[in-house]
This record gives C-alpha cells, structure tokens and sequence, in this order.
C-alpha cells in the first residue's frame, strides 16, 4: 500500500508506460499486415451481461439505466452481422467485484472475430500474435502448446471432465490434498472451475504458452457446440494461458438466435437461484443473430495481463498507471 | 444471526470459523475469467493467534463474529484475574490469564491498553507498543561497553527478563516494545 500522501502517484514506471504503447503499435501493425479493421464501439450499454459469474456495473444517462461492457462482444457482433468484415478492438472493459493479484475491476480487452474462420485457425491467429509480441520483448520462451480440455484433465487429474460427477471430483480433491471450499457442494461445472485452477492450471508448462480447446457443453457461453472424435458434446471453446495465467478466450461463435436466447434465460435463471440481480438481455444484439451473422471465431485478451508477463512485472497494479485503490 | 457475504470480504473483517472468532488478514479472488469465481483468505484466529487459511465460493454467506475493540485502562491483578477499566465510563472488566496472554509480561497498572470483547466478554488484551519499566535486578554493568552491542538478562518489575545492553543498572528505567519484547533505550 503507497502511504496516503504517494497515492496520487501512478504504480506503473515510466518504462511499463512505454512497453505499453509500443505493444499496442505491435498489436495495431499486426492487424493491419492482415487486413483486420480497426472498429470502436460503446462501452455503455442499455443491456447487462447474463453471465452468472460475470457482473456489469450500472450507472444511469438522466433517468435511463445503462450499464458498462464487461466486453465489446455483443455490439462487435452487430457489425459483423451488418457488414461481415475482420474487425478488432482495443476497449476498456468492466466487471464488478473482480479485485485480485490478477484482476482490475477495469481492464484493456483486445478482441478480435474472423469470418470463415474455424476455432484452430483463431487459435493458430492469437499463436502468431504472442509468438511476434513474445519475440519484441525478449520473453524467455513462445512455445505454444495446444491440448483438450479433456486430455488436461485427464493428466493432472486423471478423470474426465466430459463424464463425472461430483463425488469424483471430491475425492480426486481429497487424492491431491486440495481444500473443498465452504460452499462448494454438488454443482459439476463449479468443481470443473475449482479443480482447473488449483489442479491443472498448475500443470501447464511454466515458461510458454499453452491452449485448451473443447469445454464442456455446460461451460459453452456463446460458443458452438459440437461432437468432438471421441463422441462427446463439447463447445468450440478455448482459453490461452502462459504458465498458469489465464490471456484469453475464444468461440468458434454460436449463429443460432434461438439457442442464444435458451442460454441467455437459462443463465438468467441461475443468477436468480444464486442470488443475483436479473441481467437485462441484449435483444439488439439478438436481432442481430435473427439477420444472420457469418460463420466466424473470436477471442478476447487480457491486454494487462499480456503486458505483466511481457514485461517481467510480477503484479498486475504495477502495470496500470492508476489501478484501483489509486482512483 | 448477522452475517457477511463473500463480496463484503475485506482485512480486518471479523467472522466464525470453525465456532472460533477471526479476523481476515488476506484476501484473494480465484476467478477463472467465466468461471466460478472463490475467495482465498487467510484469517487470524483471534482466541489462539494462529493464522489459517480458507477458500469460500463467493456469493457465500458467513457468520460475522460479535467482536469489537474497546480502550480500557490497566488497573491490578489479583493473581486470578486482571482487572481493566473503561476510562469513558468507568465501567470495569475482569480478564482471566488466556484473555490476558503475553500482555501480562508488560503491564503493571495504568497503562492504556485495547480489550478486544467478543460477544461482551474479554478476548484479548493489547498492550501499549512501547512501555516503561524498572530494572529489579541485573549483573553490574561494564562502563565504557556501550559500543560494544554485547547483552545480559534484566528482570523488570512485571517479572519478565529481557535482553539489555552491559551497561545498563539496576534501578534503570527502560523503554520496551512490547511487539517483539525487544529493549529499545533507556527511558
């Protein structure tokens, strides 16, 4: 804590500013080398996210309701089902309650949506792009990994995610000697949540970057589902780490307006069930999907968390000019 | 019964855990970035001092623990229990030797100490940071040593020995930190 008189002061050093900006000119000539358009869009939003384990800030224009993006995704989506292009963004986003060694409540999200593209090409994309930020900065490795969220599983833990329960994922916590947190009880998708971080996270290589592809279906949020080769539902959905830092998460995007909706209202009411504020769902965003969006992968990255490892800085706050406690 | 959500969580925050008061020394967001979100936190048991660790899944509530902090003056100890008041109110409160604890090797009456109460009992007692007292007996002092950094046993009028420099004296009166039970200077 900087004593009181000192906070007025940023945490990040004059040099953490200006690896900043060269990254984001690194980033921007990356994208324009692929003809990827550069959009912006609002970060006000009369919708909230539905996301459970996501929650929006509110404020208000006059006497009107409206709420911070957690991300740019729903309004990205608009445009791409009006105009089809490559486009990506640089945009602060908003989450409430998420304060830690490794979140902000504000953070700086890249993100990007390739029409025509498959999850493993996005993949391959966002491989490319850390491996030419990893090589400016001198990071000690770039070696990227690509591994099943069920083969992860399966090796640090040695069940399978898409076929357990709750009372295998409580005794492989008892095997590992890992603490079964107050409140935790039958619910498999936050065992997957709990036993991922603590168990296999960990078991990512330390100095490289490692992907995990096919969730489970239950954990799909707005990705496609599909039949993977050994015959189990799974969503296109991956997740970038370096060492066991989560960087990023990606669709192979759902285009069904229908099955939106059943997410978003199944999500609603597990927000009521925990306890939540019902989210007001995005029905432009809706609309959107009724018109048609293209068959497209996107993927969202932690901008902050990307410049902490590139960097060396070991904490988040010194990588923000003015991180929370200094507002 | 009044109780704590997982997002009130901050240091300081005094909740039961295992029927025991605590208070939150530490803590941390576990969030997969859509997942489950847990807070990690470290507490102080406040009844033994040891420090624990815990993770709850946040939206959790917990029971809040009936603990506050109040400023009472030392009085005397009747070999049993020692007995404080509140300066305001002149309200009194008997601690017995557990509640009472390392604070005992420090405090012979008149000091401003902290009582932590918990649901209206004596918890802990907190004595000053730095107290003065009386050098009963050590071995005669080495003159002209005071550079030297070389230490002897003291025993001070609460009973307790110390570590001081040669060339303290009998009869001296020393400053203390009660912290870490160190010698800071002469008084």
């Amino acid at each position: 804590m900087p004593a009181m008189s000192e906070s007025w002061r940023p945490a990040a050093s004059r040099e953490v500013m200006q690896l900043r900006a060269r990254m984001l000119r690194d980033i921007r000539a990356f994208f324009d080398q692929r003809g990827v358009l550069e959009v912006e869009t609002p970060l006000l939003s009369s919708a909230s996210t539905t996301d459970p384990n996501i929650n929006s800030f509110s404020t208000r224009y006059q006497h009107q309701r409206l709420y911070l993006n957690t991300s740019p995704e729903y309004c990205m989506k608009r445009l791409l089902a009006a105009h089809g292009d490559s486009i990506y963004q640089v945009c602060k986003s908003f989450r409430d309650g998420e304060l830690g060694p490794n979140h902000n409540p504000e953070f700086t999200m890249l993100e990007w949506y390739r029409p025509g593209f498959d999850m493993f090409e996005l993949m391959d994309e966002l491989g490319d792009l850390v491996q030419m930020l990893a090589g400016n900065y001198s990071l000690k490795s770039d070696s990227v990994q690509k591994i099943s969220y069920a083969e992860a599983y399966q090796h640090a833990a040695g069940i399978n995610p898409h076929a357990t329960s709750a009372d295998e994922c409580r005794s492989c916590a008892v095997k590992h000697s890992i603490e079964q947190p107050v409140g935790l009880e039958d619910n498999i998708d936050e065992w997957l949540d709990w036993l991922l971080t603590q168990l296999v996270m960990p078991t990512f290589q330390a100095d490289g970057f490692t992907f995990i592809y096919d969730y489970p279906e239950s954990q799909a949020a707005l990705a496609k589902l599909y039949k993977n080769q050994h015959g189990f539902n799974v969503a296109a959905r991956f997740e970038l780490f370096y060492g066991d830092t989560e960087l990023a998460n990606g669709y192979n995007e759902l285009l069904d307006a229908d099955e939106q909706r059943r997410r978003f209202e199944h999500e609603n009411r597990q927000r009521v069930k925990t306890g939540l504020q019902l989210s007001i769902i995005d029905e432009k965003f809706l609309e959107a999907l009724e018109h048609g969006l293209p068959a497209c992968s996107g993927v969202a990255v932690g901008l902050d968390r990307l410049l902490m490892l590139l960097t060396g800085v070991d904490k988040l706050e010194r990588i923000l000019a003015f991180p929370f406690p200094r507002i | 019964m009044a109780s704590y959500n997982t997002n009130e969580f901050k240091n300081g925050l005094k909740i039961m855990l295992d029927g025991d008061p605590c208070s939150i020394t530490e803590n941390i967001l576990v969030k997969p970035g859509k997942g489950q979100a847990f807070n990690r936190v470290k507490v102080k048991n406040l009844k033994t001092g040891r420090t624990l660790e815990r993770t709850f899944k946040a939206t959790e509530s917990v029971e809040a623990a009936d603990v506050e902090d109040i400023d009472v003056e030392f009085l005397y100890t009747d070999g049993e229990y020692w007995h404080f008041m509140e300066p305001e109110t002149y309200e009194q409160h008997a601690a017995d030797g557990v509640a009472v604890g390392d604070a005992s090797k420090w405090i012979k009456g008149q000091e401003s100490c902290v009582m932590t109460l918990w649901n209206g009992a004596p918890l802990s007692i907190t004595p000053p940071n730095f107290v003065e007292l009386t050098v009963m007996q050590t071995d005669p002092g080495l003159k002209g040593d005071t550079a030297q950094g070389g230490s002897k046993p003291a025993t001070l009028e609460t009973g307790t020995e110390v570590k001081v420099p040669l060339f303290i004296d009998e009869g001296d009166v020393l400053k203390i930190d009660t912290r870490n039970g160190e010698y800071v200077s002469r008084a």
